[in-house]
């Protein structure tokens, strides 16, 4: 049996979906700007935004105090969950996209681990001199560890599940042990950078690290439309893919670059942050459909909602300390993980 | 037309096909016969440039390896044994993704959903389809694909891997009915088939495949002999005429072996 997603929303008594899912781009749209927004105006320093936004509407100066909070702590931070949310949420759909399979998740099947790996890499071994080696070795170690799951999971343009879940755990305990090699040859300094870094933070995020990150980030996720007819031809197979006139070897290319850039930048400024990448998909397919012209747009723009969300319970849910985000988004994720491998035992044969 | 010269197929250290050589015109349905793993599959993978070969294969005077994937698109569809799909597709987004590439509206992929016999399904899941049905909608879409005439004028072809194997005798006849007009409109047909029968009332030209090889190459009344069919299919088979030139096949009960 083919992997299938079992689903019964309303039937949709014409079969064409895209009216309904242009809406729900605008939706999503308005709520990630009322999550940014809240976001901003929110904060264990009490600083009010509307107070600021009045003072400066009345041509009065800001304090620096709120200045600072305001646009060097706040705003950095959340334009960093955006990134980091839509990053990994693209990834996820890109990457089950490519494996035709709802259960690929970046951080499920390796790749965060081998982007993990690079950072850490980069880190101890002295790279992190300059700021690019971070993101560009998270990168590589994405790239890497991607092909390889590839070329594992996927024989004659089949992918099996059970094989590609196998292959994830079997990469994310090898970079693991790795990482753990790296780890023991580090100083204290880096230890205790690398083990907050692990559970998945933004509390760390700059203007610096966004100049960094942005575009390894951005500019994967702006060539991700162009992917999407090929994603959807895709679902018929690699063979059949090809002879509707879709070049699946490029496609292929380009979707393992894409899941590699945006999810080794996302890993190398956030940490471990899992289960945004097949929540947010597997989601929005209830809702809207499996079209990849609409549901990586919806991936991008709810990822970025809901973890700038998260980081804000994050924030203020134990204020002034700070929970994880990667607790908080493991908490929610993994059960909800449970729930799709429990609707799918009954059709899948794994 | 379809010129296959010298084919060759090689999967692992396996001969899968050996030497083949044979030929297809437009405006008519050529059908590939033969036993269970004889090879159907793999010539029809190697004729659409899924799988590598020795040997030449040209459509329209065209060398197929040197085509684009888009070009080869645009003149040819292919239909698969079975497509499952692993997410939740209506039954329209998965006709229209026979015309992926250029303009195309829903009104088109209805009349392909009502030509298959399956008006009305616009709105269902692919996947809570029954196979025959979920068939006849992969048909539907590799229909659209190639129903307009291309700009250049060169002819279009379909390649069909048992197009009715799931399908009752009914909708059996209205597929094959299409496929004709497919070819009277001036296509190109290459399916496989089980059903000689079938075969018999429908195809223009048969290619009887056995044992890696082309064992015939004819029209039906040529390719359908007592001999040709029971050493090909290792059974003992009699092939009687009907009136009005029709033909029907009936297997003997004693098998060769025995
Ligand atoms: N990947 C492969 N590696 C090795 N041998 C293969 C492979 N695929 C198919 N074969 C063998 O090639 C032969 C032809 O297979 P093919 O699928 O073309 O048969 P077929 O004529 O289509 O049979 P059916 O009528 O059952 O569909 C079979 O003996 C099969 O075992
Ligand atoms: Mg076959």
């Amino acid at each position: 049996m083919p992997t299938a997603e079992q689903i019964s929303p309303a039937t949709v008594c014409d079969g064409d979906r895209s009216a309904t899912t242009r809406r729900i781009v605008w939706l999503l749209g308005a709520l990630l700007a009322a999550s940014m927004i809240v976001a901003l105006a929110t904060g264990s320093a009490g600083t009010s935004l509307w107070q600021a936004l009045s003072d400066v509407l009345q041509g009065r100066e800001l304090s620096l105090r709120d200045r600072v909070v305001l646009l060097d702590i706040r705003a950095p931070r959340v334009l960093m969950g955006c990134l980091v949310g839509a990053a990994l949420a693209v990834s996820g759909a890109v990457l089950q996209g490519l494996f035709r399979n709802p259960l690929a998740d970046p951080g499920i099947v390796g790749v965060s681990a081998g982007a993990s790996l690079g950072a850490v890499g980069a880190i101890v071994l002295g790279g992190a001199l300059v700021v690019w080696t971070v993101p560009v070795s998270a990168f590589l170690g994405a790239w890497i560890t991607t092909i390889l799951l590839y070329r594992v999971a996927t024989r004659r343009g089949r992918t099996s599940v059970a094989t590609m879940l196998l292959a994830g755990i079997a990469l994310t305990a090898f970079a693991m042990a790795l990482t753990g090699i790296l780890v023991y040859v580090a100083d204290d300094t880096q230890l205790r950078d690398f083990t907050f870094w692990t559970m998945g933070s933004l509390a760390g995020s700059t203007w610096s690290k966004i100049y960094v990150a942005g575009p390894i980030i951005a500019i994967p996720l702006l060539l991700t439309p162009f992917l999407a007819k090929g994603l959807n031809g895709l679902t018929l197979g690699e063979a059949a893919a090809g002879h509707i006139g879709i070049r699946v070897q490029r496609l292929k290319a380009c979707a393992v670059l894409i899941v590699a850039a945006a999810t080794g930048a996302a890993v190398a400024v956030s940490g471990g942050i899992g289960f945004v990448g097949i929540v947010v998909p597997h989601l929005l397919r209830l809702a809207s459909g499996p079209d990849h012209r609409y549901l990586l747009i919806n991936s991008a723009l709810l990822g970025a909602a809901l973890l700038v969300m998260a980081d804000l319970i994050c924030r203020v849910i134990i204020a002034p300390a700070e929970l994880p985000i990667g607790i908080v988004t493991a908490v929610i994720g993994a059960p909800f993980f449970l729930w799709i491998l429990l609707r799918q035992r009954g059709i899948v044969d794994l | 037309m379809l010129n296959v010269r010298n084919l060759t197929v090689n999967l692992g250290r396996q001969t899968i096909l050996e030497n083949l050589t044979l030929t297809a015109q437009v405006g008519q349905i050529t059908a590939v016969v033969g036993p269970s793993g004889a090879g159907k599959s793999t010539l029809l993978a190697a004729l659409t440039g899924d799988l590598s070969f020795d040997g030449s294969v040209t459509l329209n005077g065209h060398d197929i390896a040197r085509t684009s994937t888009t070009r080869l698109a645009e003149i040819r569809a292919v239909l698969p044994q079975a497509t499952p799909m692993s997410f939740p597709f209506t039954v329209l987004e998965v006709v229209r993704m026979g015309r992926i590439h250029k303009t195309m509206n829903n009104r088109m992929a209805s009349e392909a959903l009502t030509r298959v016999g399956l008006h009305g399904f616009e709105g269902r899941f692919y996947q809570e389809l029954s196979g025959g049905e979920q068939q006849r909608v992969q048909l539907a879409r590799v229909l659209v694909q190639v129903w307009e005439p291309v700009a250049q004028g060169s002819s279009r072809w379909l390649f069909l891997d048992e197009p009715v194997s799931s399908l009752d005798i009914g909708h059996q006849l209205q597929v094959m009915r299409i496929i004709q007009d497919f070819a009277v409109r001036g296509g190109g047909v290459v399916m496989v088939m089980h059903d000689l029968n079938l075969t018999a009332m429908c195809a223009d030209s048969v290619i009887l495949l056995s044992n890696k090889m082309v064992m015939h190459q004819g029209s039906p009344r040529d390719t359908f002999r007592d001999d040709l069919l029971s050493s090909a299919y290792g059974c003992k088979i009699a092939v009687n005429r009907a009136p009005e030139d029709g033909m029907f096949l009936l297997p003997q009960v004693a098998c060769a072996a025995s």
